[in-house]
């Protein structure tokens, strides 16, 4: 998956080789009008605008960067929250039974649906928006966690105990570096989850932020803004997803080796 | 001189359709400096005594005991190695060797010395540093034992160890646990399905028979110290004695697979 033949990453440039020119050509022949989509040339030269003189009151990188902060901080609330309580719903079945019914009852509902809930609760500013990202990650890490913890080999455990480990050791040196590739999963998964609420939530009540960068644009009609906005949220994606790959092969490397 | 025993012990496990006896009244000894040896059919209880001996089960009648002393738990004076070796696959090879010191707080310099002794002892020198997916089965159950002498105990409890190797590999072991059980004055309780390693390496082998486990016959072969005295494997192997106590057990596993408890 992660080492593709040489073949195949042609045909992955070929694919978008095509898409590229297709872009162009709508768009240069006139057929498509740069209100609806504008050529690639217009978009590239908007991102180097973007960047260099910002559009709605913040450069490209500030409002990045705004986004990028709210991500990056609800994620530390979620690590910190949501693994220590998957680690317990994987070990002790009584506080499974507790907490299980309650992400499961939360984890469906679309975060846009509870965001007016926690507008009213802690208003429109930054909190709000932490929490709803929070939320939304904590779900899908928390029982990432839990199922990592419940597939360890028994006869893992049952070996450190019998080389003298206490139920603290067996926890920290065993159940938890063994359930460690789940909860990277995990952490990929709810990393998606958490980039695409915040772009939602950014479209109600912010100033700063690549979600309310598009929306605005939109509103405007700048229709190259909002193109550039969408690639440039895609690409971040993108490198947070090839980022958490790269951390996953150095650090649990050995998993799916056997 | 100290002893592991069992005494009398059962193990009665519930289950959705009622109890299950895995374990029916096993009074069984394993002294210091000894091998003994438990072969029987799957399912027939060798696996729950060791679970007993090692503390991972609690018997439901009669004792399991340390020099007298009931077993109130899992402890490194009797570790064990497992058949899928239940290495830690992201720690090194001297790392794993390691861990029931490093669960000790014994300095990581000194661990890992000790460690390496170890891997040298059962013949992987040179591989200290290396990962657990990059060694073969043989490799694996070579760390395994490593890991488990690491802690210095008195008794070994290995179950199955080398079920999963290939016949060449697994002769090679054999050799190496009696040199190195040789003089070291460690018990061993080893649960296997092959005869001819049950022979090769019991002082003391036991038969189990099935449902509920008990054991049907016993038995007090020489021929581990016959080895370690100097004869040749080949020769034992191949020496009449030894094929006819092999045939010997083959027809009372058949016997008591096909009629139930044996009493002999």
């Amino acid at each position: 998956m992660d080492k593709a033949p040489r073949g195949h990453a042609l045909s992955t440039v070929a694919t978008l080789g095509v898409l590229l020119a297709l872009w162009w050509g709508v768009t240069a022949s006139g057929l498509v009008a740069p209100l609806f989509l504008p050529g690639p040339g217009a978009v590239a030269g908007r991102i180097v605008e973007l960047v260099r003189d910002g559009f709605v009151g913040a450069t490209l990188l500030q409002h990045a960067g705004a986004s990028l902060a709210r991500v990056g901080l609800a994620m530390l609330f979620a690590c910190v929250t949501a693994i220590p309580v998957g680690m317990a719903m994987g070990l002790w079945p009584r506080f499974n039974a507790a907490f299980d019914p309650l992400i499961e009852f939360y984890r469906p509902v679309p975060p846009l649906a509870y965001l007016p809930l926690i507008v009213i609760w802690f208003g429109i500013g930054e909190v709000t928006k932490v929490i709803l990202i929070t939320m939304a990650i904590f779900a899908p890490l928390a029982i990432a966690t839990a199922s990592g913890v419940r597939r360890v080999d028994p006869d893992r455990i049952r070996a450190a105990r019998s080389l003298g480990a206490s139920r603290d050791q067996v926890i920290w040196l065993v159940i938890f570096p063994s359930a460690l590739p789940d909860i990277l999963t995990g952490l990929r998964i709810a990393l998606g989850v958490g980039w695409s609420t915040l772009v939602a939530a950014e479209l109600v009540a912010a100033t700063r932020g690549l979600g309310f960068m598009v929306q605005s644009a939109s509103q405007m009609l700048v229709t190259d803004v909002v193109v550039a906005g969408i690639l440039v949220i895609a690409f971040i994606a993108l490198a947070m997803e090839l980022l958490l790959r790269w951390i996953e092969r150095r650090f649990v490397g050995w998993s799916g080796t056997r | 001189m100290t002893v592991l025993s069992a005494v009398g012990a059962g193990v009665t496990y519930r289950s959705r359709n009622g109890a299950v006896e895995a374990l029916a009244g096993v009074s069984l000894d394993v002294g210091e400096g000894e091998i003994v040896v438990a072969l029987g059919a799957s399912g027939c209880g060798k696996s729950t005594l060791l679970g007993l001996y090692a503390g991972f089960v609690r018997a439901t009648s009669g004792q399991v005991m340390v020099d007298g002393v009931p077993i109130a738990g899992p402890g490194p004076d009797r570790a064990v190695v497992f058949q899928d070796d239940a290495l830690m696959p992201w720690l090194s090879a001297e790392e794993n060797v390691a861990f029931g010191l490093r669960l000790r707080g014994v300095p990581r310099p000194e661990r890992l010395a000790r460690a390496r002794n170890l891997l040298r002892d059962v013949g992987l020198e040179g591989f200290a540093g290396h990962a657990i997916a990059e060694m073969s089965g043989g490799m694996r159950q070579r760390v395994g034992l490593a890991r488990a002498l690491a802690v210095q105990p008195r008794f070994l409890l290995m179950d199955e160890p080398l079920g999963a190797l290939d016949e060449l590999t697994r002769e090679r072991m054999q050799v190496l646990l009696l040199q190195l059980w040789q003089g070291s004055g460690k018990g061993i309780f080893l649960i296997t399905h092959s005869i001819e390693e049950a022979l090769f390496l019991a002082t003391e082998l036991v038969l189990f028979s099935p449902r509920p486990g008990r054991i049907a016959r016993r038995f007090r072969p020489d021929f581990s110290r016959r080895f370690l005295a100097g004869e040749p494997i080949r020769a034992i192997k191949g020496d009449p004695q030894f094929l006819a106590m092999r045939e010997e057990l083959a027809l009372a596993i058949l016997a008591g697979e096909e009629e139930g408890p044996i009493h002999g």
